[in-house]
């Protein structure tokens, strides 16, 4: 019986996409703002990328070797991490800041969790927001040699006023990756064509931030307009967060109608933050906590099944 | 209303330009014939001959037992050389009777069949049963239970199905091209047995000439249209093909009749013509022995119980070795572990790879993205379902519908973290049911 063959259960073929690939083309989906990052602020963005982006896959890497267990760096999700997190710190900030920031994002939040898909909140955010918390001056001071004056949603907070197309090109103060729109809508697009995002959360997300924006900045007393709306729209983090963070798989709820949810409360967060909280900024925020909620919303929102009325939705 | 499609699905490489153009061809078997007991879904036949006997091409060599089970015939002349188990592709051992063929492949005379039109509905069921006709796109169900609904009255459409969604296999794509006069025969037979139906024949509209040509032939016919189905896997699967020919949806515990419908697959529609207008019972099927392993993929019209390695040299043997053999296709086929088994009822294709996808993929963890919910026909959502069965949590595994899958491998085939979906969710199935049947 030297001829028998391997036997498995159906099916036989697989897919071609991998897990690798999906982080792959994340990366590149983000290379777009990247680049832009490195122009706009200058060689120094390149270092903090690159620092931030060794920090997280070596310490998968070593965790992974000193713990015995399988190495999971090929897989290149702890390279998005790393990149996120590089693209959502000031360019000014000292270079163990993403050392320090990576380490805890791939060790307490992810590793210390499971793994990769255990962990329960986006692990780049987690990590900006630990130093957001810890090191407040450092990660709250824009001035670099570029931009001296405050991040637009600053001095929009301040009443003062803004460039709105110096914003949608990116050309303003702010972390690395989110000042340029125009440079994450062109990776997001790459995101969405290579069928790896779709726009259920951004959408839902950026469309109720909007209505909620515009609410609570009525109800406390501005004026609201186009121009208004659309500086809150490109300042910030909102979209590299909607398009980039809020769609982390692991993150965000599996169900579709849950996803609609997440996007709402996101947006809903974001505003709240924006308009009544002490800093310009809520993104983060937002998404971390809206991290927290994925495994509430998708306990409401399952779908019914094929024969009981999933057939049609 | 109709649909022409389902929500979910795959499009899987279908590899069907491998054996397409080859025109059916019958193929005699040289060595023993094996027929299993078991080759339907109910109570194993039971022999009516014993070792030592002499046995005719088209004698009953094992008698249905009971109303859900199917009686088995020789398919060549021989002697009986055993009555004991054997492997079937499925891994297990079967009892079979074993059939020393003498080569002679001398048959018994059929008595000349009345009329159909002349024919009682209990006749036509009758004839069906003694034929031992069974569902031949996989299942195995016999199909006399299927064509005694409890009111045939409520029936309105009788489907053909001829999706065939697997990817490689053209067996029906040959038989309704070929012999489509066959198909809607047998069609128009099933439709005496159900006065307020229409017949459907369902076609994928990855065959196009299929279409035209049955559409052409089915002119004149009043009760009998053709319905162009969108091409997705898994098209053919008996639900997804009553939603997407009527609008109406079942769940795993409702049968087609409870929305008025009957599905039948093209093989199985042309051995119920060739049962009630020729008398015959149900002998051969095709198989597509196919892949790229094989040196000259065919179709063959093959005697049932003949050896798989048989079909193997008749096609020209293997131009590459083969790293998997599938019996049935790459989506619900079986894998088998050597040649040496009988071709059955149910045994659509022969299918020869020369690449492993599936022990060259390496499960790694999930990363919730999402896309086994997306595919999934049965609108569930896989990974929750693996995670429940994986750890033995039937509460939830029932809960959020681990009962509504149906296997077709849709999951487990989209998953990028190559995670084996679909086999976690049906051991999980088969533990509950065995559990649930244990409490009755």
């Amino acid at each position: 019986m030297s001829d028998l063959r391997k036997v498995s259960s159906n099916p036989h073929i697989r897919a071609k996409d991998t897990t690798a690939k999906i982080m792959l083309t994340v990366v590149i989906g983000l290379l777009p703002a990247t680049l832009f990052g490195i122009y706009n602020f200058g060689l120094r963005a390149a270092l903090i990328v690159a620092i931030s982006v060794a920090t997280t896959v070596l310490t998968e890497y070593i965790y992974e070797r000193l713990c015995k267990k399988k190495i999971t760096v090929g897989d290149f999700s702890a390279v998005v991490t790393g990149l996120l997190l590089a693209l959502n710190l000031p360019v000014s900030v000292p270079l163990w800041i993403p050392v320090v920031g990576g380490a805890f994002a791939i060790l307490v939040v992810k590793l210390l969790f499971g793994g990769l898909g255990q962990n329960f909140m986006n692990p780049a955010l987690a990590g900006r927001c630990f130093l957001l918390i810890s090191f407040p001056a450092i990660m709250t001071n824009f001035e670099c040699d570029a931009y001296s004056g405050a991040t637009p949603l600053a001095a929009i907070k301040a009443g003062q006023g803004v460039n709105v197309m110096d914003m949608i090109i990116g050309r303003t103060a702010g972390t690395i990756g989110e000042t340029s729109m125009i440079a994450i809508v062109i990776g997001a697009c790459i995101l969405i064509l290579a069928g790896v995002i779709d726009l259920k959360v951004p959408g839902s997300y950026i469309v109720s931030f909007v209505v909620f924006v515009a609410l609570f900045a009525t109800l406390s007393g501005r004026t609201v307009n186009g121009p208004y709306i659309s500086a809150q729209l490109a300042g910030g983090g909102l979209m590299l967060g909607a398009f980039f963070m809020a769609t982390d798989y692991v993150t965000r709820p599996v169900t579709k109608k849950g996803q609609y949810v997440f996007g709402i409360f996101l947006g809903f967060l974001t505003a709240v933050f924006r308009i009544f909280g002490a800093g310009a900024e809520g993104v983060s925020y937002a998404i971390i906590l809206g991290n927290l909620l994925v495994p509430l919303i998708e306990k409401y929102t399952m779908p019914k099944c094929f024969g009981r009325g999933g057939e049609r939705s | 209303m109709a649909k022409f499609t389902f929500l979910g699905g795959i499009h899987p490489y279908d590899g069907k330009d491998l054996s397409r153009d080859k025109p059916m061809k019958a193929v005699l078997p040289k060595g023993d014939l094996v027929y299993p007991l078991s080759q339907h879904i109910g109570a194993p036949a039971s022999p009516v001959v014993k070792k030592g006997d002499r046995v005719l091409a088209g004698q009953k060599i094992a008698e249905a037992q009971g109303f859900v089970s199917a009686p088995i015939y020789a398919t060549v002349s021989g002697t009986v050389k055993a009555i004991e188990p054997r492997r079937v592709v499925t891994g297990d051992n079967v009892m079979s009777i074993v059939i020393e063929n003498d080569q002679a492949y001398e048959e018994v005379e059929y008595p000349q069949p009345a009329p159909v039109e002349s024919l009682s509905r209990e006749e036509i069921v009758g004839k069906i049963k003694e034929a031992g006709v069974v569902g031949m796109g996989g299942a195995g169900f016999p199909t006399h239970v299927k064509m005694s609904p409890k009111e045939p009255e409520k029936i309105e459409y009788v489907i053909a199905n001829c999706a065939e969604c697997e990817p490689y296999l053209t067996s029906d794509y040959r038989r309704m091209l070929e012999e489509p006069e066959k198909l809607i025969g047998g069609l128009k037979v099933i439709l005496q047995l159900f006065p307020n139906a229409q017949g459907i024949l369902a076609v994928e509209d990855n065959k196009p000439d299929c279409i035209e040509l049955l559409k052409k032939l089915t002119q004149e016919e009043p009760k009998i249209s053709v319905a162009g189905l969108k091409t997705k896997y898994p098209q053919g699967s008996e639900r997804q093909l009553i939603y997407a020919v009527t609008g109406r949806a079942i769940n795993y515990e409702m049968l087609p009749a409870d929305v008025g419908c009957i599905v039948d697959n093209v093989d199985t529609v042309v051995a119920i013509n060739r049962a009630v207008r020729e008398g015959k019972p149900l002998m051969n099927r095709i198989v597509t022995v196919t892949g790229d392993a094989v040196a000259n993929p065919q179709n063959f019209i093959v005697r049932i119980g003949t050896n798989y390695g048989e079909l193997i040299e008749e096609a020209g043997g293997f131009k590459t070795e083969p790293a998997k053999i599938i019996s049935g296709g790459p989506m619900m086929g079986f894998a088998l572990f050597h040649l040496d088994v009988p071709t059955t009822k149910t045994a659509s294709a022969l299918l020869c790879l020369t690449k492993d996808e599936v022990s060259e993929a390496e499960p790694s963890a999930c990363i919730n993205c999402g896309r086994c919910a997306e595919v999934c026909p049965g609108r569930v959502v896989p990974k929750l379902l693996a995670e429940y069965a994986e750890r033995f949590d039937f509460e939830n595994f029932e809960k959020y519908n681990g009962l509504e899958c149906c296997e077709c491998g849709c999951c487990s085939f989209i998953c990028p973290a190559k995670r084996p979906l679909t086999q976690a969710i049906k051991s999980g199935r088969k533990l509950l049911l065995a559990e649930k049947k244990k409490k009755k």
